[in-house]
């Protein structure tokens, strides 16, 4: 008897029956608005364009990117962002989720920098409810966000070297990150979706052994992080590749509503920390670097000069915590009054919003979500026309996107 | 048959020493950057992981090689093929010892370069007939990169041939007796850079820059297909390596030790001095980050094409002068 997967197969047997094909699915691809094609023919040295589609599996989209390039030659001369590969519906999940259990849902956002999202939510819930956080879990709550800071800002540094090509700070951060993500795991229990921040204060208290761990890496962290610049910043060929890159203008930046450190990278000295302080970053001691540039080089160097002012503020909180609760007295059932407010915390990639409308039942009738990366990528977008498509994964890369958080 | 055997004892040695070079060279480079980065590498079989790259390739050997439905399959099949094959015959006219070379050509050094250009003519061809972007800018990217590294190379060298006054590669070790080539910096330094294109490295790593274009020019091979690529790649670093040992370095020989001592040991000293640079080019690979395409043109056509020039005519005048006034043999 013969088998029927001997053999070759008809590509007609495997085509759908003509009446489940929708019109038009098997037309040639068409190009999305604002792609061109070259006319060929005009010019006799002129060749045909490529279009390239970079993603959404590619080793340097940062995730689920899909970038679709016209490329001529070497350079860009069009390009499309194409998101929604990692779209779980948050929002939606949101209205059906109680204000209690949002934590969980928040951490799968920007699920670098957990602790950010599960803060913004939380404050959005109190402010409706107007609860009295205690100090010590404010404390706790600026340190637990600068130690994720700080992992999440070496996942910046890292890739960007592996985007111009050096492997080596990579793995250089993942040693620094290793210790951070222990820090966090003791505390939290998780290392990456941690579910400790909630409405009222924070789930667990700081713990000695986490304590010990966080001052033996702040007794080494300035040292490494000096070697970090040097190993990267310092280098000839990557200065080559960054300086005069990418460059956001001051305007432009305003203009697409950036925040973070692609903000003040480009002379604007604007952080939420700073500006409309939360948590217990009032009483905290730090300086919001700034460069003029706007270039990669320019990001590099305002995250690596954050990452000095984290590991500052660390310091400032593990010697002045606290005594005290670590949560205030909330019912198990939150149902906050009917009203709506707006919560920002200065997370790693910016101004991360949460805008909450609640109808005075146990869940939220809106949760609106503002991911301070889905902007850092349009503009990412914006400078893709005339770039080398070098510099476009080194431009792109450096906004620092975080897929899960611009897809939702 | 007396032809065929002692074709055949000439070309297996030079087969067998490429695989052992691949095969000892993939560990070596994933030990080096390992300890590099601060990992470990390879650890699991055998003691550090030595026989890995044996698993490694008994696994790419056992693979299904599919071939995409598009591709130019005549090209698809030669590429790997004009990529091996001149990176094989390379191994040629390199001088192991006064006596072990596979043959003994007058124009070694010609020989050599001739072959090793032929390279990415195959890596162009590999890109082109995968029907795959990513392998086409590869390739091109390749040949970019060739006609960057190729003149000033061969001009790099001829300060070593006008010194040495031949180009049998035999003769230049020789003439490097008791004192290496090295000692003409600007030409080392030159022709190091030129390798470290040709060689793909990563300052110069573009024809498969894996955070830009997936895997370049291998990006559609699989299997033994994609082995005989990344083998000859690997060839290519020994070649390289080998040539610069032979040119500045003093091949098999050792300063002062004369040549009748030197005669079993010598294969040792060349290989030994042979891997010592090839751990250098890992160490710069594991250390600097990817040049860009336009930055490496500029670095060919703007610094080592006129330097390299230059530096020619300045060996000459030397050396004219030298015989002027001190009226040498030469």
């Amino acid at each position: 008897m013969s088998d029927p997967r001997d053999g070759a197969i008809d590509p007609g047997s495997l085509a759908a029956p003509a009446s489940m094909t929708p019109a038009g699915a098997c037309q040639p691809q068409t190009l999305p608005a604002g792609l061109t094609r070259a006319p060929v023919g005009v010019n006799s040295l002129a060749t045909e364009h490529l279009i390239l589609n970079m993603g959404p599996q590619h080793p340097s989209t940062h995730g689920v990117l899909r970038i679709l390039v016209e490329l001529d030659g070497e350079r860009v001369v069009a390009g499309e962002a194409c998101v929604g590969y990692l779209h779980r519906g948050i929002e939606k999940l949101a209205e059906h989720r109680r204000y209690s259990a949002m934590a969980t849902l928040m951490d799968r956002g920007d699920y670098v920098s957990g602790i950010h999202n599960e803060l913004a939510f939380a404050l959005a819930t109190e402010k409706i409810m107007g609860i009295e956080v205690p100090r010590r879990a404010n404390w706790l709550r600026s340190l637990m966000s600068e130690v994720n800071r700080l992992a999440s800002h070496l996942v910046w540094y890292g890739p960007i070297g592996l985007d111009t090509g050096s492997m080596g700070p990579f793995l250089y951060a993942m040693r620094d990150r290793e210790v951070l993500l222990d820090i966090l795991e003791d505390v939290t229990g998780q290392r990456m979706t941690f579910n400790y921040v909630r409405p009222g204060g924070v789930v667990a208290d700081m713990t000695l052994s986490a304590e010990k761990k966080i001052r033996a890496f702040l007794d080494t962290f300035d040292q490494y992080l000096d070697e970090h610049i040097e190993i990267l910043g310092g280098n000839e060929i990557f200065q080559a590749r960054t300086r005069g890159v990418g460059v956001i203008s001051r305007e432009r930046a305003l203009a697409f509503s950036l925040s973070g450190a692609n903000l003040r990278a480009s002379g604007v000295g604007c952080d939420v920390r700073r500006d409309r302080p939360y948590a217990a970053y009032s009483e905290l001691d730090f300086d919001v670097p700034i460069a003029e540039e706007g270039d990669v080089y320019a990001r590099f160097q305002v995250r690596m000069e954050e990452m000095r002012q984290s590991a500052r503020i660390l310091r400032q909180c593990i010697d002045g915590l606290p005594e005290g609760d670590f949560t205030a007295k909330v019912p198990k059932v939150l149902r906050p009054p009917a009203g709506e407010a707006y919560a920002a915390v200065e997370s790693p990639r910016g101004e991360l919003g949460v805008h909450l409308i609640s109808d005075g039942t146990d869940t939220p009738y809106r949760m609106r979500y503002r991911p301070p990366a889905l902007y850092a990528l349009q503009v990412g977008e914006s400078l893709l026309p005339g770039c080398l498509l070098a510099d476009a994964i080194v431009t792109l890369g450096s906004t620092d996107l975080v897929l899960g958080e611009i897809d939702r | 048959m007396s032809t065929l055997l002692s074709v055949l004892g000439h070309v297996l040695p030079a087969v067998g020493l490429m695989l052992l070079n691949g095969v000892v060279l993939i560990y070596m480079l994933r030990k080096v950057l390992g300890h590099l980065h601060l990992r470990l590498g390879p650890m699991e079989n055998g003691w550090h992981g030595v026989t890995q790259t044996i698993f490694d390739v008994l696994k790419l050997l056992t693979k299904e090689d599919p071939t995409p439905r598009a591709v130019d399959r005549a090209l698809y099949f030669l590429a790997p093929v004009i990529v091996f094959v001149p990176s094989l015959v390379a191994y040629a006219a390199l001088p192991f010892s006064n006596t072990l070379v596979m043959a003994d050509l007058e124009l070694g050094l010609l020989f050599t370069f001739a072959f090793t250009s032929l390279i990415p003519l195959g890596v162009l061809a590999a890109g082109w007939s995968s029907n795959n972007k990513w392998s086409l800018l590869g390739g091109m990217r390749a040949v970019g990169a060739q006609v960057t590294y190729e003149v000033p190379m061969l001009l790099a060298a001829l300060p070593v041939v006008m010194m040495a006054g031949s180009i049998n590669l035999g003769d230049i070790v020789r003439a490097q007796q008791p004192l290496w080539f090295i000692y003409n910096v600007p030409a080392f330094l030159l022709f190091f850079i030129a390798g470290l294109i040709e060689s793909g490295q990563t300052p110069f790593d573009l024809a498969e820059a894996d955070s830009e274009l997936v895997s370049g020019y291998a990006t559609e091979y699989a299997s033994m297909k994609f082995g005989l690529l990344f083998l000859s790649e690997f060839s290519n670093l020994f070649i390289f390596a080998a040539m610069l040992v032979t040119l500045f370095l003093g091949g098999w020989g050792i300063p002062f030790v004369p040549e009748a001592v030197m005669q079993p040991i010598a294969p040792v000293v060349f290989m030994i001095k042979t891997y010592l640079v090839i751990y250098l080019l890992m160490v710069v690979r594991g250390t600097l980050p990817r040049v860009r395409v336009d930055q490496l043109l500029t670095i060919g056509w703007k610094f080592l094409l006129p330097a390299s020039i230059a530096w020619v005519m300045v060996t000459g005048l030397v050396i004219k002068l030298g015989q002027t006034v001190f009226g040498g043999p030469r």
